[in-house]
């Protein structure tokens, strides 16, 4: 009989922590089918954030790293100055990476480090029980803004990749979404072409997922699917962010 | 003998790392260290290392996090309030169990505070500084020589041991201009080879870096594991130096700078007939108990000096206990005592002793 | 033999250098020597000084409080330092900028006019040249010739040109160190 269907060699064949309705499962897989993809598996090396995917070095079956929060990029910058030749992604949340760890990716993306970054945008602290994140759209409840957040008091939601594409060492940056086959699908695309940028050594490469939270978000699975599409990619648009051309 | 060159403390405690086989170098710009990273800008790239100057000293600790895992011999230097920053990658570092070497050309605090060299770091050097149960292997030099010869071995004991190495210096130690002999020191040979690393899991089971363990009772084990290491450490690495130790009624404990103050203290004591000797802790983590306590037998009085209001004072007091009585003498905020100064306190402990 | 200097001056005026060359030689000539500067914002425009130990003995205190010699090449370091001098000690100060004399009678001075010699030499630059030859003068602590080697190594390469000029200079300084002592 064919195969037809697998577990990529990348992923580890290990029961995951995340809660029903979750889309990191669905972007691991998609992270560790690029990696096979690319046969790179045993150059890789991954670092987790703090947050959800904390855990994130038990699911792949690759070598990997925890960082404290925030601080992924930087790690990751140490680790592929050391050794040139690893193919280094991190893997980070949004409180990570857009609130604790603003400053560390800004100046990761700005060097051009030869690094994969996949981010993982659910506009709320998961981990946590549900706090007000960077990314927390306007008027969106959560246990720190039982209100809505209203940007008068808690400022506005950050766009990562409209403010990192500005920035002349971003080489690739894209916004996806897994909420349907098709759009799985673009997501796949986009994770592979930000691993070929840093293979081709052409500078920083981010891929933005729009994910869910259905636990903290109150909602069933199905519906934290429709928010994502109704709600967060308004505010977040879909799509390849063009690189701004290096002047000079 | 090689030959002997004039050099500052901070060029020649970036040139020690190079000859120690450091290849990886992350820093931030602060006063009074920056001809270190500075010195780091232009040898790096001409052995092939790695130079870069991170956004902050939150970053840049955390890219030799980075390059530790790696694998690679990889070095920060900083000053105080640059050292209270990096304070989360060295726990982090501590958990994970990774070797590295940190420098701190410790200047006057709190906060801000001046740019002067002080002392006032020595508890944040040798009781934690960052969170959780760990400890740091803390070497004080008191000359340029010192400093370099530390600094190369300080790279082998962070291999060995697999835990930070911090260099604790001062102002005057680093902007100072010595005679120093370069001699090159290759890695201890039986250094344990770097299985844990992660440079990709080519041909073996994966490797994970990591502090966290979500377990009590599992991190507890851990914590018990890295207990018995800085055991060993204890055991181990305990350094000092002692002078005139054998016959003194008073006993000068110093270290780093300060230590070469209290000597000019002391010659200016002999001179007067006064029996007065020195002790000089060299490892301050490890601290000397044992040591301290075996060459101040016979001194009626002890005399601690430092640049702060009393930090090693208390591992003093420790190893002392109440067999007799310890005095402090400090200056602090980046002022440091003068020889008389010190020669006075000590007059004042004879004549009150007597 | 046990020397403590602080050379001391205005930012600019090449007293890190003063200290720097007496150290180098010292170093040469096998001695124990240690160089400690000011550094940081003071440095900026306000006054510089360097201390300087040259000994026979393994040096225990890099830090000059209580100076053999002091060398002032502006009136501030001469008000700042002159108290620190240990009686019997030496203050050689720059006569052309500094328009008070020293407030000691238990030390030896120098009045040397740095800048003026400096000038008729061709370059207001080498007044600390002048005054460090008037201070080799007057104590030997270590010879001309191997401060000359020492420039070498202490100075850039693009700098080697200004060698002759500053051994001109030093030696002019001496002249008035000699004279300095016949008039004693």
């Amino acid at each position: 009989m064919q195969k037809v269907f697998g577990r990529p060699e990348a992923l580890a064949d290990v029961p995951t922590h995340y809660c029903p309705g979750c889309t990191h499962g669905i972007i691991h897989r998609l992270i560790a089918e690029v990696i096979d993809e690319l046969g790179v598996r045993e150059r890789t090396v991954g670092i987790s954030p703090v947050g959800c995917a904390v855990l994130a070095y038990d699911y792949f079956n690759c070598d990997f790293v925890e960082a404290s929060h925030g601080r992924a990029p930087a790690v990751a910058t140490g680790i592929k100055r050391a050794s040139p030749n690893s193919v280094v992604f991190t893997y980070q949340g949004d409180g990570d990476l857009a609130s604790i760890g603003a400053g560390e990716i800004v100046h990761a993306a700005s060097r051009g480090e030869k690094i994969t970054v996949i981010f993982v945008n659910n506009a709320i602290y998961g981990m946590t029980g549900g706090q007000m994140a960077p990314t927390t759209l306007p008027g969106q409840k959560t246990t720190t803004s039982p209100r809505g957040r209203d940007p008068e008091v808690a400022g506005h939601p950050i766009r990562v990749c409209e403010l990192l594409s500005s920035l002349s060492g971003a080489a690739y940056i894209a916004r996806v979404s897994v909420t349907s086959p098709a759009n799985v699908a673009k997501a796949r695309r986009a994770v592979k072409k930000a691993f070929e940028t840093q293979l081709e050594g052409k500078g920083f490469s981010l891929v933005e997922f729009l994910s869910t939270c259905p636990t903290n978000w109150g909602m069933t699975p199905v519906e934290a699917l429709k928010w994502v599409d109704d709600k967060m990619a308004v505010y977040y648009p879909l799509g390849e962010y063009t690189r701004v051309p290096e002047v000079g | 003998m090689g030959e002997k060159v004039l050099m500052k403390g901070n060029e020649a405690v970036a040139e020690a790392a190079i000859m120690a086989g450091c290849r990886c170098f992350f820093g931030y710009p602060i006063t009074p260290q920056n001809e270190i990273p500075e010195y780091m800008s232009r040898r790096m790239p001409e052995v092939g290392g790695v130079f870069l100057q991170a956004e902050s000293e939150v970053a840049g600790s955390n890219m030799v996090y980075g390059a530790a895992c790696a694998g690679a011999r990889v070095m920060t230097t900083s000053s105080s309030p640059g050292i209270s920053l990096m304070q989360e990658a060295i726990s982090y570092m501590a958990g994970a169990e990774l070797p590295c070497v940190v420098v701190n050309i410790v200047r006057g605090g709190p906060g801000l505070g001046g740019i002067q060299g002080a002392q006032s770091d020595y508890f944040q050097a040798t009781k934690g500084g960052g969170h959780g149960d760990y400890h740091l292997l803390v070497l004080g030099p008191s000359t340029v020589q010192e400093l370099v010869d530390l600094t190369m071995e300080a790279f082998d004991l962070a291999d060995m041991y697999r835990n930070p190495v911090m260099i604790l210096g001062d102002a005057i130690l680093g902007q100072m201009m010595e005679p120093v002999e370069m001699r090159k020191r290759p890695p201890r040979a039986d250094l344990p080879p770097k299985t844990w690393a992660t440079t990709g899991a080519a041909g073996r089971p994966k490797n994970v870096i990591t502090s966290l363990y979500l377990d009590p009772a599992k991190l507890e084990k851990h914590n018990l594991r890295l207990a018995e290491k800085y055991k060993r450490m204890a055991a181990e690495e305990v350094r000092y130096a002692t002078h005139m130790t054998e016959d003194a009624d008073v006993v000068l404990v110093a270290y780093g700078t300060t230590a070469r103050i209290a000597r000019a203290a002391l010659d200016r004591a002999r001179e007067r007939g006064l029996r007065v000797g020195l002790f000089r802790p060299i490892s301050l983590w490890p601290f000397p108990y044992e040591a301290l306590a075996t060459a101040a037998a016979g001194a009626a009085h002890v005399l601690v000096v430092e640049m702060s209001l009393g930090q090693m004072v208390e591992d003093v007091r420790l190893a002392l206990g109440e067999t007799k009585p310890v005095h402090f003498y400090g200056r602090t905020g980046g002022m440091s005592p003068s020889p008389r100064e010190i020669l006075d306190d000590i007059v004042k402990i004879v004549e009150r002793g007597a | 033999m046990h020397e403590e200097v602080i050379f001391a001056g205005f930012g600019g005026q090449g007293v890190l250098l003063m200290g720097q060359l007496v150290t180098y030689a010292g170093m040469m000539e096998g001695r124990n020597v240690t160089w400690m500067p000011s550094y940081g914002p003071e440095m900026r425009g306000g006054t510089a000084n360097c201390g300087v130990v040259v000994s026979e003995k393994e040096i225990a205190s890099p830090l000059v409080s209580e100076p053999t010699s002091v060398v002032a090449m502006n009136r501030p370091s001469l008000e700042k330092f002159q108290g620190m001098v240990r009686p019997g000690g030496l203050i050689i100060y720059n006569r052309s900028l500094v328009d008070v004399k020293p407030a000691r009678n238990d030390v030896r001075v120098v009045a040397v006019p740095a800048n003026q010699i400096a000038d008729e030499i061709g370059d207001v630059r080498v007044a600390n040249m002048v005054a460090l030859g008037a201070y080799l003068g007057v104590t030997r602590v270590v010879g001309v010739d191997t401060v000359l080697e020492a420039m070498k190594k202490v100075l850039p390469e693009r700098r080697h040109g200004l060698i002759p000029l500053n051994q001109q200079a030093i030696a002019r300084g001496m002249e008035i160190a000699v004279s300095a002592s016949a008039a004693r």
